[in-house]
Formats: C-alpha cells, structure tokens, sequence
C-alpha cells in the first residue's frame, strides 16, 4: 500500500495523519512532508499512525530525526499509536522511552473534552471530525 | 516432507524491499509460521534488506541483493548482501541514549534502530559472512507450527 499523508491543525498543533506502509522507499516523503510542516513554522508536531499498517527503521529514524529538530526550537512532538504491532517496535527499539506516545490525537492535543490526557487548564474541544475511537 | 526453497534477487532499490517482504511472509505463511509470529518475519526481511541495500548504496555496487527462504524442520531466511565484510559484520544496534544523540547521522541512526530490530525481532539471529564469495548474510529462523503426530499443518487445512 502506498504512504499516504494529511496534514490538519487541531488546537495549536499541526497533526499529520500517516496511512500505509512507512519503510526504506516510502520514509523520505514522510520526511520531506515533516520538514515543509516544521520549515513552515510548526512547532507543536503530533504525527497520527493509526492507519499506519507498517513501519521500519527508516520511518523510525525519520520521526526521531523530526524530534530532534524541534527540540532546540522549544517545540514539542508526539505521535498516536494504538496498535500493538506498531507499539511493539516503539518498545524493541527503546523509542517510546524518547517520543511521547499516545492512545488518541484527543490525548495527544491536549483536546479531549473529559479532561483525561489533558493538562489542567488545557482542555479544549477539537474539531468534530477529530472523535476517536473510546479509549 | 522434504525441503522446499524460494530464491530471490533483487537490484539494490528501496523499492524492491517490499517486494521481498511480501514473497518472504508468503512463503512463511505457506510453509506453517504460526500466524502470531508473521508481522515479525515481515518487519525482519524488511530490515534485513533494508540494511543489504543500504550497504550496497554506500559502497555503490550494482550487484543483486539475494534473498532465500527455506523450509523444513524450520523456516529459515538467508539475505546476502556483498558489501565488504568488515563494513557488514561492523554494524551494531544503538543504546536508547545514543538515539538523539545530536551528532548522529540520520543514516547511523537508522542503521542502529534497523539493527536493533532484528536483534529485537529475531531470537535465532546470525550475522556472518556469506557462504560463498564477497558480503555478509543475515540468517532467521523461525520455528513452524507443531502439530500432533508430527504432520506439518497447513494454511486451510
């Protein structure tokens, strides 16, 4: 399946939602479109891989190479991941000891209405084609 | 059941990885890989040809990455890549606080992460010189599904 990229503002972060397979011949797009996103003056970055199906160590490095451009910048990024076989590499990895992971955009925006995931003060109501699934 | 073999080679294009991901889970699938263990054999090929292309880019060799699967008492994966020994059997998995290390390279980055991976990935794993001529092989093992009485069971059945 081919990478497919959309790029949506929730809150005041620029959430790019990732489709397909990330890997050695699809990861230079994903990261050609997270340096226009942080060139363009993002700075808080969530980059969404619910609908990822696969994900090797090019993707890996290009996510981590966008952590690290925006940590000098004062700028935050996370991603979304709920899928064990995703998580699982996070964890093999180390990864998830560096990135923030989180269950949901909701989470991960700081947007979700309950108050759960959200830092205090924070809480705000995103777009309604942001909903995810319950957690 | 005797032993079967897949032989695959492919020019040293990223694209072409996927392509070995999927034959090598095909066969895997075939031959009886437990279903639980398939996202693992497909994430390993890809790694192992991810890193096989990769070398033959850096030392710019046009030589066909070659890739076997094998089947008997076990499913066996062999990808070979001929770059020179030293540069294949030198490549290590990062420790996690190397990772945003700000000096690394996005290349040694992935390399690290790449081999972490199928050290992760792979509890029978070897990296060594290849059987005949130039480069190195990654070697995987998998086990296949056991059954009563010995027979092998297939996908259907």
């Amino acid at each position: 399946m081919e990478l497919s990229l959309a790029t949506r503002t929730v809150a005041d972060h620029a959430v790019l939602e990732v489709g397909g397979e990330v890997d050695v011949y699809t990861a230079p797009k994903l990261r050609e479109r997270l340096t226009e996103l942080i060139d363009g003056g993002a700075r808080n970055v969530v980059v969404d891989l619910d609908r990822v199906d696969f994900l090797d160590s090019t993707g890996l490095g290009v996510l981590v190479g966008a952590h690290k451009r925006l940590r000098p910048m004062g700028g935050t990024f996370s991603l979304v991941c709920a899928k064990e076989s995703l998580l699982k590499v996070f964890r093999i990895t180390a990864l998830d000891q560096i990135i923030p992971l989180h269950p949901s955009v909701e989470i991960a925006t700081g947007t979700r209405t309950d108050g759960i995931g959200a830092q205090p003060g924070q809480a705000r109501t995103g777009p309604a084609d942001s909903a995810g699934p319950a957690q | 059941m005797a032993m079967s073999r897949v032989r695959l080679a492919f020019t040293p294009a990223p694209v072409h990885v996927r392509t070995a991901r999927l034959v090598g889970v095909a066969v895997a699938r075939r031959v009886g890989v437990a279903e639980e263990l398939l996202d693992e054999v497909r994430l390993a090929i890809g790694e192992a040809c991810s890193r096989a292309v990769a070398l033959h880019r850096q030392y710019g060799l046009a030589d066909l990455v070659q890739v076997e699967m094998v089947d008997g008492d076990t499913y066996t994966v062999r990808v070979t890549d001929r770059a020179p020994v030293e540069a294949g059997l030198g490549l290590t998995a990062l420790p996690p606080d190397e990772l945003t290390n700000e000096s690394l390279t996005d290349e040694a980055l992935t390399v690290g992460v790449g081999f972490a991976l199928l050290a992760g990935l792979v509890d029978d794993l070897q990296v060594r010189p290849a059987e005949e001529g130039l480069g190195t092989e990654v070697w995987m093992n998998w086990p296949l599904r056991a059954v009563p009485g010995g027979a092998r069971r297939w996908v259907g059945e």
